[in-house]
């Protein structure tokens, strides 16, 4: 699903060059959740945004659902983006005067799709993570953890083949959070290809795989044995 | 996706209603200040007949030379024998001598009151040229101008005073002490400003009555509009006639550039051949002016407007600079939203194109309100104008599409580099940053 093979990242100013990943190689196979972890600034959000083509790299292929996604324009990526992806933010990411309804809608936007077939997305994802009844509510009116629920279900929507998820729990309470885990692993069950950035051991333990990445570098897979054999398992809770 | 963009713009108004205030209030100050004084400008410079005014020219011939005091610059009207002998050369597609006079009108039924009318005394080929419209009959026949017949073409305000049943045409109307045959009525005619005669008011309405010149002169009716004399002249109207005293405009109908330079040279011949044969002391001195040209050489238009007008269009650039910058800073403010938008698809073409929708709303906005002051704006020029002026200022149709499409066009024009900017921000590093 998702292969980086000797990509690296730099970022250049006149005086400097910093390598935000370096001879990164990964390979997150169909079904699979992965936690990314890793201290602070050690590239695991960088490694995120290249993945989600949200952001260039600098050499090193990258194959997304297996094409190459090297070369291409603006328009291709983001449509790659739009149809392959759903991201998952630490800060939630909706837009503060879209309701629920409309935040989830945002993706579906861009792809065009005709309007009643974009209510039954939207409807069938909010009724996924449980917020049906709070389609009308814009997000000031939501705790943190229905908050991220929208994001999932924005998410959800587009159907995408990977879901993208940078600290998802991150600005919640442990009631909550564990509540979006839950959501998470029910999603993995189902089918989704989930790669989990997280720097809390608890969460990232709770998924198929964990890579380390230390000064942009993966420097090690820690592959519980019970799971690697069948990757689209899921884990004890 | 352009409803789409249009209720994301009118989301992003009520969101940021100052700063969407702030704006629409720039854009409509500029743009109520320009049409304000563009659109005085139009009505008081307007080309009059634009299909045709390449093609028909004001001719002038100095019949007065150099020495003659106020004779700085060629009149707009030429002398009896310089209108005649033009006339009877023929070599145009359409010529007309013509000059203003008035007459006393008295209705055929007893119990109307006589009354006053503007006349122009003029050519067959008048109307045609200066595209007058018929509302019946026609102009009067090259037969009539030869044998001074008494026709009259009369205008529709006065066909309906004369004749309010209708049915003018072969009828007769008592011009003065003479009774005139009526062969065409025009439609209402509103040919302003009214080129082919610059030395009345240009902004008068078009005149009650037509009447052949062979005619007019036949029946030795004097002008009663611009009349120019280098010396004395006697009353009686002969000496009009072979005085070289100016009141009458030359206008001719030609068919392209090439045919403007070869009659041009008509008339130099023309006025060389005046010289040789002693009425001319002085070198070839004539002018052939197209409408426009003659509009600009007649200053109807103070140069001062014009400037204000130039003013009023750099006041309103300044203004759209300063809405670029409340864009920028807007834009700015929402750079989180657009990351977001671009993290789950949008490209930047639809980026621009939802800031450009955004830009819209403040274009619009901005032309409601600068339509409400440009029609302030003409209210108060018509309270300070002269009167035949003021009739002209007003606010049009044509204004109130130019003002919409002017706020609209000039606003997405300085949306475009804050659209452009937003559609390149990296999502990546503001939604790290977030």
């Amino acid at each position: 699903m998702l292969k980086m093979t000797h990509l690296s990242k730099v970022y250049r100013t006149e005086v400097v060059e910093t390598y935000a990943l370096r001879d990164f190689s990964i390979h997150v196979k169909e079904g699979e959740f992965v936690a990314v972890t890793g201290p602070s600034g050690s590239g695991k959000t960088t490694f995120l945004t290249i993945a989600g083509l949200l952001e260039e790299f600098t050499g090193g292929q990258y194959q997304l659902d297996g094409a190459d996604v090297h070369g291409l324009n603006d328009n291709q990526r983001s449509r790659l983006r739009n149809q392959k992806i759903g991201f998952i933010f630490q800060s939630f990411n909706l837009i503060p005067d879209l309701n629920v309804f409309d935040n989830v809608d945002v993706p579906l936007r861009y792809r065009r799709l005709p309007g009643a077939e974009r209510r039954k997305r939207i409807n069938e994802a909010l009724e996924r993570v449980g917020l049906s009844a709070r389609a009308k509510h814009y997000p000031a009116e939501l705790s943190g953890g229905q908050q991220q629920r929208v994001a999932i279900a924005r998410a959800l929507a587009g159907g995408p083949r990977l879901l993208l998820a940078d600290e998802p729990t991150g600005n919640l309470d442990t009631q909550m959070a564990r509540g979006v885990m839950q959501l998470l692993e029910e999603l993995h069950r189902d089918g989704a290809t989930i790669v989990m950035v997280t720097h809390d051991p608890e969460l990232a333990a709770r998924a198929q795989r964990e890579v380390r990445i230390v000064d942009g570098q993966v420097i090690d897979l820690a592959a519980p044995a019970r799971l690697v054999e069948n990757p689209t398992s899921h884990p004890a809770a | 996706m352009l409803g789409y963009y249009v209720g994301m713009a009118l989301r992003s108004v009520r969101r940021n209603v100052a700063l969407t205030a702030l704006m629409i209030v720039a854009v409509a100050v500029g743009i109520g200040a320009s049409m304000t004084l563009l659109t005085a400008l139009r009505a008081l410079s307007g080309d009059p007949i634009p299909a045709k005014s390449a093609r028909l020219y004001s001719v002038r011939v100095d019949n007065w030379g150099p020495d003659a005091p106020n004779n700085a610059m060629l009149s707009d009207l030429v002398s009896y024998t310089d209108a005649m002998a033009l006339l009877r050369a023929q070599r145009g597609i359409r010529q007309s001598a013509m000059y203003e006079t008035t007459f006393g009108i008295t209705p055929a039924s007893g119990d109307a009151n006589p009354f006053t009318a503007t006349a122009r005394v003029a050519g067959r080929d008048f109307f045609a040229m200066f595209d007058a419209p018929f509302a019946s009959g026609a102009a009067w026949s090259a037969a009539d101008d030869e044998q001074r017949a008494a026709v009259a073409v009369i205008g529709a305000h006065l066909a309906d005073r004369l004749f309010p049943n209708g049915g003018a045409v072969g009828r007769n109307v008592l011009l003065g002490e003479r009774s005139y045959r009526i062969v065409g009525v025009l439609k209402p005619w509103h040919f302003q400003p009214r080129v082919y005669d610059l030395s009345s008011r240009l902004y008068q309405e078009t005149e009650d009555v037509f009447v052949p010149l062979s005619t007019a002169v036949d029946r030795q009716l004097h002008t009663m509009g611009g009349s120019y004399c280098d010396h004395a002249v006697g009353t009686v109207f002969a000496d009009t006639l072979r005085s070289e005293c100016r009141w009458l405009q030359f206008w001719v109908e030609l068919p392209d550039p090439a045919a403007a330079k070869a009659y041009r040279r008509f008339v130099e011949n023309y006025a060389a051949q005046q010289r040789s044969a002693g009425r001319f002391h002085w070198p070839p001195n004539v002018a052939l002016l197209d409408v426009n040209a003659a509009l600009r050489a007649a200053k109807m238009v103070p140069d001062e407007m014009r400037v204000s007008t130039v003013a009023a269009f750099g006041f309103l650039v300044v203004c759209l600079v300063n809405a670029t910058g409340l864009m920028l800073a807007m834009l700015e403010r929402r750079a989180g939203e657009l990351s977001i938008r671009r993290a789950v698809g949008a490209s930047r073409g639809q980026i621009f194109a939802q800031c450009l929708a955004e830009a819209s709303a403040v274009g619009i906005g901005g032309g409601v309100l600068g339509l409400g002051l440009t029609a302030l704006g003409l209210a108060f020029e018509r309270l300070i104008l002269r009167e035949d002026y003021a009739r002209l200022v007003d606010l049009n149709l044509d204004a109130v599409w130019t003002t919409f499409g002017l706020a609209v066009i000039t606003v997405t024009v300085a949306a475009l580099y804050p659209a452009w900017n937003a559609s390149r921000l990296q999502p990546a590093w503001k939604l790290k940053a977030e």
